[in-house]
């Protein structure tokens, strides 16, 4: 089962995030700052997939990202930088810091799985390409 | 709000009729939120009115507008990413082979909704082809939904449409801000060209094209309509050339002349055998 790693300040965006996750047949762990993330990357199995907010209290998720970034043993998790900040300027020092990919709050549950079907993070479709397909009805 | 039967059959007909799309039965509820919404964009009371005048004028434009308001224009960036992987690192390439000495290109979107899939073509063919600079590139896109081109035409996109799929570094590269949305650069919006074509309709004179993307829109027709379709879209590919479909559709049992290929875990088809 694909693993993720939510990371973010607000218990609402982690509920959120985890059900999206959850609902693409993924195993999520949550983590409410840097500190706590660290700490969980240490406690459990690898992760695949890493979603970090980045303006929380204490350390900033860029630096959290960094500091992932520099451990060979993440070297494989795929990082995604989750944040309302949405300047390309930003962007570029999301992904020079190490981010893979970026998504931009606030976001559908379709952009989640597209992202991470550009990362390469295997899910399963829930209920089938068709969602995306069958419009607003 | 609840229209009556024999309204929501007008305006299944209508749309069947002029776009071959089929509203089934169930799609009661989406026929009748759908023309709410245009009457509320066309200042008009009420769905009903709507339909009165749809009934009373015959107005092309009205209708025009019923259509498009009928299309699901769902789309996103690199829809599904395997087909673009299918693209770079075979299909281009192969075309590219065969056009080395003519050193031109052409690729179609056809039902192109609002651009996307076009522009994600592009930006591939910029990043990762840069000898594509010197070649005459004919990037095509073209949708029954006027608003929809238009949209596509502008370039302009919000941050809920440009989070659907596009890679950051791509955003990074190719969009600048745009108030709170992005646009996309100049350069890659001279490089493509959209119009409104209706697929049922006769098509216009358009070059052979070494790629036709025609994807999430024959789920929309039925059998006979697919395979009219399928028929053309053969005539308008080069021999050779590579038609790609959406991830639910298929050619096979609907015409000749086709050969699927599977590249990764896409299948396209090939304009006839030799060329496998
Ligand atoms: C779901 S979108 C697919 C967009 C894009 N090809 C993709 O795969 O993401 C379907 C599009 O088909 C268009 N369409 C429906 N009927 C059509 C017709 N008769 N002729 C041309 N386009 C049509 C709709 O307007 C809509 O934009």
């Amino acid at each position: 089962m694909t693993r993720a790693l939510v990371v973010d300040d607000s218990r609402a965006m982690r509920s959120i995030l985890t059900r999206i996750l959850s609902s693409l047949g993924m195993e999520v762990v949550e983590a409410e700052d840097g500190q706590s993330a660290l700490a969980k990357l240490q406690q459990f199995p690898p992760f695949d997939v890493a979603l970090v907010d980045w303006h929380m209290p204490g350390m900033t998720g860029l630096e959290l990202i960094s500091d992932m970034h520099r451990q060979p043993k993440w070297r494989s998790m795929a990082i995604m930088m989750v944040t309302t900040e949405s300047d390309q300027s930003q962007i570029v020092r999301a992904l020079n810091a190490g981010a893979h990919e970026y998504l931009v709050k606030p976001f559908t549950a379709d952009a989640v799985a597209e992202k991470l079907l550009l990362l390469g993070v295997k899910f399963s479709k829930g209920n089938g390409s068709e969602s995306t397909m069958g419009g607003n009805n | 709000m609840t229209l009556a039967p024999k309204d929501v059959s007008y305006v299944r007909e209508l749309v069947f009729d002029r776009s071959a799309i089929v509203l089934g039965e169930d799609k009661q509820y989406l026929v009748e939120s759908r023309i709410t919404m245009l009457a509320r964009d066309l200042g008009l009371g009420s769905a009903e009115e709507v339909i009165a005048r749809l009934k009373r004028d015959g107005d092309r434009t009205l209708e025009e507008r019923v259509i498009e308001a009928m299309t699901t224009n769902e789309t996103s960036w690199f829809r599904d990413v395997h087909p673009f992987n299918a693209l770079k690192s075979v299909i281009i390439p192969e075309a590219m082979e065969r056009n080395a000495a003519k050193r031109s290109l052409a690729i179609w979107s056809a039902a192109c909704s609002t651009g996307q899939e076009l522009y994600s073509v592009a930006m591939m063919l910029d990043s990762d082809f840069p000898e594509l600079s010197s070649w005459k590139l004919d990037l095509v896109g073209t949708d029954i939904s006027r608003k929809a081109v238009e949209k596509a035409q502008s370039g302009l996109f919000t941050g809920l449409e440009i989070n659907r799929g596009l890679p950051a570094t791509m955003l990074v590269r190719y969009f600048v801000r745009d108030g709170s949305g992005y646009r996309i650069r100049d350069d890659i919006r001279n490089k493509v060209r959209f119009g409104v074509l209706n697929l049922i309709e006769p098509w216009p004179p358009m070059p052979l094209f070494d790629v036709i993307l025609l994807r999430n829109v024959l789920i929309y027709f039925d059998m006979d309509t697919r395979r009219r379709i399928l028929g053309l879209a053969k005539q308008q590919l080069v021999q050779g050339g590579v038609l790609i479909l959406g991830g639910a559709e298929s050619v096979l049992s609907l015409v000749d002349g086709f050969v699927p290929v599977t590249i990764g875990t896409t299948t396209v088809y090939h304009k006839d055998k030799e060329n496998v």
